[in-house]
């Protein structure tokens, strides 16, 4: 099983000089801090998971004895699932603490949940925080790993990871690539950290969303923005779909359903602006009818929303894979 | 065949050109064809239809750019139909109608309907414009993409501020993403509640609740500043102050997408002209001082107020006969927002041109119209009108379902004489 990049020699071999860890740190934070060779690795590393999510014998042992712990503070399906099935694939003992049914509920602040979560001594804990800079904080009081799945709107390093192991599966490269983003981006931190790692790669970025759901200034990002879906899909290689949550249709950032169909829905007569043969994206749980249509959505040619999903596992296999060589 | 109508010996009027010059118009099939000082000048033309004008002028039809109607639900004071007979005889050939109607215009189906009933019963042209929030209750933006879709030219929330600045920020960007003009009322809602006249001495004597001037240019600063952040297009349907004006002034000189209005009686009335708790002159926002009046004639002057608008708002004799804090605000304007506006004229406050350009061009380059102009190939909306004539205002004579006139008895110098919709005459009063 290859854990490291190709051409590295194995742990027992390497000294400490020509020690070369995937990742930088023991945390995963953030696209920022991350820099393309290390994303090149982990996608290196994630394909040879692709393959054994697909064996018949999924398991090994190379976390055998580690903890992981799921702390999810806002509902996640696949997210934590994902994270979930990665951690067992891996022979790791995975716990899955849902805020619901925790001491959180009783009014426990971060940081004494933090603190009774250290006394565990898990290994590595994944978590999800409605505010931004959550996963930051808990990394400075945590002993163990700490892997950001999602804080606020600021960053979802896992999700964007998985999207360029889609998209490069695909394309093979993401130099030159238009990749338009469309939808709720004031909001996303999935937009935010698949423009940080699409531009690294090369990508030419594009949001595409009315202008109350742009955020200020997003132009510094380096990216094109377009409030006309039609001129935003125009040439585009990949449309990534963002989630519209349900607050925020009755009114207040947009003023109904349909005209956030009518007008940023995803459907044929919009997607034919885009490249032929343009793929389609979106990071679940999809809304239909509203931000995509049913028949794009449920169309494997040009669909990658599932693949997606198992594409989830494999990069959060090699990120475990590749903490787990920061923690040994 | 060709239906042509010559118009012969006017005096061309055409503010979108600064044309102004003796001389002939002619229409084919309801567009305007030639013009020129040499056009029929000689012979008769060899047309079935020849107006001579015998010097008049001959401008393009007048936009209106806030008229109130009660269609649908209030019928009784006014539907499309009477006011836009009010309209033609006003030389008004576009009336924008506000969305306060019952229901309110916040859906596209209600945009369509106004289209039709307009269609089907209204002499001159409507063109709608359709609520900024649910309601009109300020709370929730609208459907700002399908209702424009449907014909909404603008959207507003007619005579009534959107108080919560986030709701007007978010609403403001979302119209800016469609390139939606949006129409703004200039009143702080809690400044003015309950009251009927603006705060001074006149309103403290007659024991008037009043609001200071004030609730005016704070909205229009609080807009312009919102403006500045959104990119939003902001017409202001109409200001009354020189605090208001001078901020206008200023966004326009930043480069801000930033236009306004002046109503009629603003222009021609003070705070004074209440007399004794006269109903009629109640008015939204309230007769200003005259320092106030004077600078609003100045504004029209200067191009910093870039229309004239009517404000039409009939009112029935049941929210008119009222103790004046109970009785509803609001004036018919239709008929007499070509003879007011001439008043700046004859006191020299302004030139024809610049008068006419306010209701003509102007509001066609705001709205985005294809009407307001001589051009060849614009649709031929005209009046012919008699900038001298007098006359004086009488209430029961007007053509307007209701007669709540803010000028009757007044005497006024100008007004239309012959109107077109399309090359289709639709008054005649020669």
């Amino acid at each position: 099983m290859p854990r490291l990049l190709p051409g590295a020699i194995s742990p027992a071999l390497m000294t400490s000089t020509d020690a070369m860890p995937i990742l930088p740190s023991k945390h995963l934070l953030g696209i920022d801090g991350l820099s393309p060779v290390h994303i090149v690795a982990l996608l290196d590393l994630a394909e040879t998971y692709v393959v054994q999510g697909r064996a018949a014998d999924k398991k090994t042992a190379l976390l055998r004895g580690r903890t992981l712990i799921n702390l999810f503070f806002e509902a996640s399906t696949r997210t934590q699932s994902s994270f979930e099935l990665a951690g067992k694939r891996l022979g790791a003992d995975v716990m899955n603490m849902s805020v619901r049914t925790s001491s959180v509920s009783k009014g426990e602040t971060l940081l004494d949940t933090a603190a009774t979560l250290n006394a565990m001594r898990p290994d590595i804990l994944v978590v999800r925080h409605q505010d931004a800079g959550a996963a930051e904080l808990l990394s400075r009081k945590l002993d163990c790993s700490v892997i950001n799945a999602g804080d606020g709107a600021h960053e979802h390093p896992t999700q964007a990871l998985l999207d360029a192991l889609t998209i490069r599966r695909h394309r093979g490269s993401f130099e030159g690539l238009i990749v338009a983003i469309c939808g709720d981006v004031l909001h996303s931190r999935v937009a935010r950290a698949n423009i940080r790692l699409l531009s690294m790669m090369g990508a030419q970025v594009r949001l595409v969303a009315p202008r109350t759901l742009l955020p200020a200034q997003a132009d510094r990002f380096g990216v094109e923005i377009y409030t006309d879906m039609r001129d935003g899909l125009a040439g585009a290689d990949i449309v990534m779909m963002l989630r519209l949550q349900l607050e925020r249709m009755a009114g207040a950032f947009v003023p109904s359903t349909r005209e956030y169909f009518r007008f940023y829905g995803l459907d044929r007569d919009k997607l034919k602006h885009a490249k032929p043969g343009a793929l389609v994206m979106h990071p679940g749980p999809m809304n239909r009818g509203v931000e995509i249509a049913s028949d794009i959505a449920d169309d494997v040619q040009i669909s990658l929303i599932s693949e997606q999903v198992e594409m989830g596992v494999a990069i959060r296999m090699a990120i475990l894979d590749a903490l787990s060589q920061v923690l040994a | 065949m060709k239906r042509r109508i010559a118009f012969r010996s006017a005096r061309l009027v055409d503010p979108a050109s600064g044309l102004d010059v003796k001389g002939g118009l002619l229409v084919e099939n309801g567009r305007i064809a030639d013009i020129g000082p040499r056009l029929f000048n000689d012979a008769e033309p060899n047309d079935p239809e020849v107006i001579d004008c015998r010097g008049l002028v001959l401008a393009p039809g007048l936009i209106d750019a806030r008229v109130f109607t009660g269609e649908p639900g209030a019928e009784h004071r006014e539907s499309l139909e009477s006011a836009s007979a009010a309209a033609a005889a006003g030389g008004v050939t576009s009336m924008i109608v506000m969305p306060n109607t019952n229901p309110m215009i916040d859906e596209p189906s209600l945009v369509d309907f106004i289209l039709r009933r307009a269609a089907a019963t209204a002499k001159v042209r409507v063109l709608p414009t359709a609520a900024l929030t649910k309601g009109l209750l300020g709370e929730t933006m609208t459907e700002i993409g399908l209702l424009k879709e449907a014909g909404a030219v603008a959207f507003t929330d007619g005579d009534r501020s959107v108080a919560n600045a986030r709701v007007l920020r978010r609403a403001l960007a979302y119209a800016a993403t469609f390139d939606a003009l949006v129409l703004a009322h200039a009143e702080d809602p809690e400044l003015v509640k309950g009251a009927s006249a603006t705060e001074g001495e006149f309103a403290t004597r007659l024991g008037l609740p009043a609001a200071p001037a004030i609730a005016e240019a704070m909205i229009v600063e609080r807009d312009i500043r919102l403006v500045e952040l959104t990119g939003a297009r902001v017409h202001f349907a109409q200001i009354s102050t020189r605090a208001s004006l001078e901020a206008i002034a200023g966004a326009k000189a930043r480069g801000l997408p930033v236009t306004c209005g002046a109503a009629a009686h603003h222009l021609t009335l003070n705070e004074l002209d209440v007399g004794p708790y006269y109903t009629f002159r109640k008015v939204s926002p309230p007769l200003r001082s005259e320092a106030d009046r004077v600078a609003m004639v100045e504004g029209v002057a200067s191009g910093v107020i870039d229309l004239i608008v009517s404000s039409h708002e009939p009112q029935g004799a049941d929210t008119k006969r009222q103790p004046y804090a109970s009785a509803a605000a609001g004036t018919v304007g239709l008929e007499t927002l070509l003879p007011a506006a001439l008043t700046l004229v004859h006191d020299g406050g302004a030139s024809l041109s610049q008068v006419l350009a306010t209701m003509t061009v102007a509001p066609a380059r705001i709205f985005r119209l294809p009407t307001g102009s001589l051009a060849i190939g614009a649709p031929a909306d005209l009046v012919l009108l008699d900038e001298n004539e007098p006359f004086v205002v009488e209430a029961d004579k007007l053509r307007s379902r209701s007669r709540n006139t803010a000028f009757e008895g007044r005497k006024f110098q100008g007004r239309a004489r012959m109107t077109f919709i399309g090359g289709e005459c639709v008054f005649d009063a020669r």
